[in-house]
């Protein structure tokens, strides 16, 4: 393998977090819900999954952990914002440093603790082709998941009737109920949905990305993730580019670092995230209208009954 | 005193006794009322009346307090706007429950029940679009269309499910006179058909050429059930609000003096991505008259409106003369400082702050004059004012200094326009005075723009509602995608030449049957 194929592959593992947990954000988002607690819900799905993964000795185990882990935090913001219809800025802030403070409690008894890498799929044949051969078919099943992920949710949101319900909610909630959309159950399956891909991200940090737990291990992909959203407008094609650029401008800025050019290395840091806003703003720019914003995006909704 | 309803079976729909209380608030009180087959039933009564809350608990979006509704005989409950649907209700609401963003053929499809795809969606909609002569174009965003248009969306959408009973909520509010009778041909088509019709307005000419029969709502309750056409507008005014309503005095003698406000081929480019961009507007008021700006809404009037106040700048200052000091280019308080005053469309959080006393909101237009000094507050001077225009105006308020989101609409409008006339400023711009407003305090307020003009200021007033323009202005103009039309004495006007004007048809000689 060259180095050049390396980093490849490094950039492919550093972007699945990020597309995973923005592609749930998204769907929560177009249902008009703001859910900020993505870095607290991801952090709780790495440290139950790592947990999980570790006790039971089973990756599959783990996985489901981190899934679960990250939904029940979502049914809690859930909870408060539609149950109580509570402020959303403020509930998705406190759920990020209650699952930072809770991880942290549950994943105290594993530091230390290693999991092997798991087997990547391999098809026979085609991932001996020359560069693209290993990076595009011999991945490991997440990668293939959350690209599967993209289009599963670009189809859904675009081409069916619930997806369309959907977005109708997230785009005006009152003419929504006034047709009689449910508007609530449509927006707690949508935070639900958010809040097992945070888990799944958190999850893929924990078993594939470092294999060991360590507190914070997250380290701000969750804002990142919510800021890819947003950056790419709402919409799946762009945060899996979007997710991409991010994760190809942090692996390389390290090479970079390694390489010691004479920057500054917390320029270097930036790059990604300067990369990223620069990507995703050109890409908006380019398309004139519609920043796509859904019109109730954090209102709460009070049914008049 | 019903009128001539042939009835062999039960009514399609009956409401017994319905109440629906909001706190110490009985918005409905025991309301009774039935609808015949293919009837089109007129439901009348101001704004605040209950019009909306019945019709949102027969539509099953809000539950009644007390009551019972019988379709076709049998007692049925409504829980929610899908069964609504089902048991073959349609609404089409005033304030349109559609989506900016999706298309056309998406907002239908999102209400339809049961399976569709957009293909199926779109013939459908070609076909009712033919059969109706309802035309709308299927891939378009609803944010790129007129109001009437979106209505037409909101009505095929109903017709799609083959309703028995077809809702409006003052669906002509927002459309030119001729597109208010393509629906009335489109209306009697479907009563024709046997579709009943509750039709819900408070403007008395349109339900007199539609109904023969009009329950009249009055705080909550039903006041009569009448045929409009055997009843002058004049009664059915009085069964509205109470007591008759006078007229508009506009008989004080009237002084033209020099011009207090000069707009000059003023053009601004769209604020937005909705926005509407303004077009080499020329318009001159005069000391004196009211100056009246018609249009259909959404056509350049708060653009206009933000311009004129100074919320937005023209690029240059002799775009705007007010009191003879070209000011295109100064802000709201140095225009204030020349004797202009502005009563913007939205009075809460644009005219007032809700959730601020009203004697801290008169420092939102005032802070140039007696109520601050050097920065600080005079709050005695404050709540003296305030109480001035409480009294003035007639603002009817829960508590001697309440906070502004706490008056009714007519309440604070009626002090939201008290505000600026008891500056007595030289020239007063107002947008959408009455909107709104229930029938007593729109005369109030008319009346106060008119004597304000008599006693030799220049107002000038833009309103959607024709009938206040024809009632105060002394000459008028029509705006139309941002450009206006020449200004004309009020006496030359007719409604036929307005509506052209809303459409933009009116220089094409012959195109009287525009639409």
């Amino acid at each position: 393998m060259t180095t050049f194929e390396a980093i490849l592959l490094t950039i492919v593992t550093a972007s699945t977090p990020l597309l995973i947990a923005a592609m749930g954000e998204l769907v929560t988002e177009r249902s008009g819900v703001l859910n900020l607690g993505v870095e607290g819900m991801m952090a709780m799905g790495a440290a139950c999954s790592f947990a999980a993964a570790v006790t039971f000795d089973s990756t599959l185990l783990g996985v489901a952990a981190g899934i679960v882990a990250g939904a029940l935090m979502a049914a809690l913001f859930a909870l408060l914002v539609l149950g109580f219809a509570a402020n959303q800025t403020g509930s998705g802030l406190a759920l990020t440093i209650l699952g930072l403070g809770l991880s942290g409690l549950i994943g105290a008894p594993f530091v230390g603790a290693r999991r092997d890498p798991i087997a990547p799929v391999d098809i026979p044949g085609l991932s001996d082709i020359p560069v693209v051969g290993r990076l595009l078919f011999e991945q490991d099943l997440f990668v293939y998941a959350s690209i599967a992920l993209t289009v599963l949710v670009a189809l859904y949101l675009g081409r069916t009737r619930s997806g369309l319900m959907l977005r109708s909610i997230g785009e005006n909630h009152t003419s929504a109920n006034a047709l009689g959309l449910p508007v609530l159950s449509t927006r707690f399956r949508a935070i639900l949905f958010g809040g097992a891909c945070a888990g799944l991200a958190g999850a893929y940090l924990a078993l594939v990305y470092t294999r060991f737990w360590s507190p914070g291990m997250t380290a701000g992909r969750g804002w990142i993730a919510l800021a890819l959203v947003v950056f790419a407008a709402w919409r799946p094609g762009w945060v899996l580019v979007g997710a991409y650029i991010f994760g190809a401008a942090t692996v390389l800025q390290l090479h970079a670092q390694a390489a010691q050019f004479g920057v500054p290395s917390q320029l270097l840091s930036a790059v990604p995230y300067l990369a990223t806003i620069l990507a995703l703003l050109l890409l908006s720019l380019r398309h004139g209208r519609a920043i796509g914003t859904p019109g109730s995006l954090g209102v709460p909704f009070v049914p008049d009954r | 005193m019903n009128a001539d309803v042939s009835s062999s079976g039960p009514p399609l729909v009956e409401l017994k006794g319905i109440s629906k209380r909001y706190g110490d608030l009985l918005a409905n009180d025991g309301i009774g009322l039935s609808i015949e087959p293919g009837e089109i039933h007129a439901l009348l009564g101001e704004n605040g009346a209950g019009k909306s809350t019945l019709v949102k608990i027969l539509y099953g979006v809000i539950e009644p307090s007390a009551g019972e509704i019988r379709w076709e005989g049998r007692p049925v409950s409504i829980g929610s706007p899908v069964e609504a649907r089902a048991l073959g209700l349609g609404m089409v609401f005033q304030h349109f429950s559609l989506f900016d963003e999706l298309t056309v053929a998406e907002n239908i499809a999102v209400a339809l029940s049961g399976d569709w795809s957009l293909s199926t969606v779109r013939a459908k909609l070609g076909e009712i679009s033919r059969t109706y002569g309802l035309a709308l174009d299927a891939d378009r965003a609803v944010w790129t269309l007129s109001a009437g248009e979106r209505q037409r969306i909101e009505i095929v959408r109903c017709l799609l499910q083959k309703p028995r009973l077809l809702i409006l909520d003052e669906p002509t509010s927002v459309l030119t006179p001729q597109e208010a009778e393509h629906l009335f041909g489109t209306l009697e088509r479907l009563s024709a058909e046997g579709c009943s019709i509750l039709y819900i307005s408070h403007k008395l000419e349109e339900v007199r050429r539609l109904c023969r029969r009009a329950t009249i709502l009055r705080a909550g309750r039903v006041v009569a059930t009448i045929d409009p056409r055997a009843s002058s507008a004049r009664e059915i005014a009085a069964l509205m609000v109470g007591n008759e309503v006078g007229e508009v005095r506009t008989d004080a003698p009237q002084r033209i003096q020099g011009e207090m406000l000069r707009v000059a081929n003023l053009s601004l480019p769209p604020a937005g991505l909705h926005g509407q961009a303004l077009r080499n507007i020329d318009l001159v008021a005069r000391a004196g008259e009211v100056v009246g700006i018609a249009g259909v809404a959404g056509n350049g009037q708060s653009e206009l409106f933000a311009a004129l106040s100074g919320e937005r700048l023209a690029d240059r200052a002799d775009a705007i003369v007010i009191a003879g000091k070209p000011s295109g280019t100064l802000g709201i308080d140095a225009r204030r400082r020349l004797g202009a005053a502005f009563v913007p469309e939205e009075r809460l959080g644009h005219a007032a702050a809700p959730t601020h006393r009203l004697s801290e909101n008169t420092l939102i237009s005032h802070a140039a004059s007696e109520v601050s000094r050097s920065g600080f507050i005079l709050l005695n001077a404050a709540k003296r004012v305030a109480r001035s225009i409480v009294q003035g105006f007639d603002v009817r308020t829960p508590e001697g200094d309440p906070q502004a989101r706490k008056l009714s609409g007519g309440n604070l409008q009626k002090f939201v326009i008290g505000r600026e006339i008891i500056r007595r400023p030289k020239l007063l711009i107002v947008d959408q005075p009455t909107w709104g407003v229930d029938a007593g305090a729109a005369r109030l307020i008319r009346q106060a723009l008119v004597d304000l003009a008599r006693d030799g200021s220049a107002v000038v007033v833009v309103s959607q509602d024709l009938d206040e323009l024809f009632e105060v202005a002394d000459r008028m103009a029509v705006i139309h995608q941002g450009s206006l039309s020449p200004l004309r004495p009020i006496g030359e006007w007719t409604r036929e030449a307005v509506g052209l004007e809303m459409l933009g048809v009116a220089q094409a000689p012959g195109a009287t049957h525009a639409v």
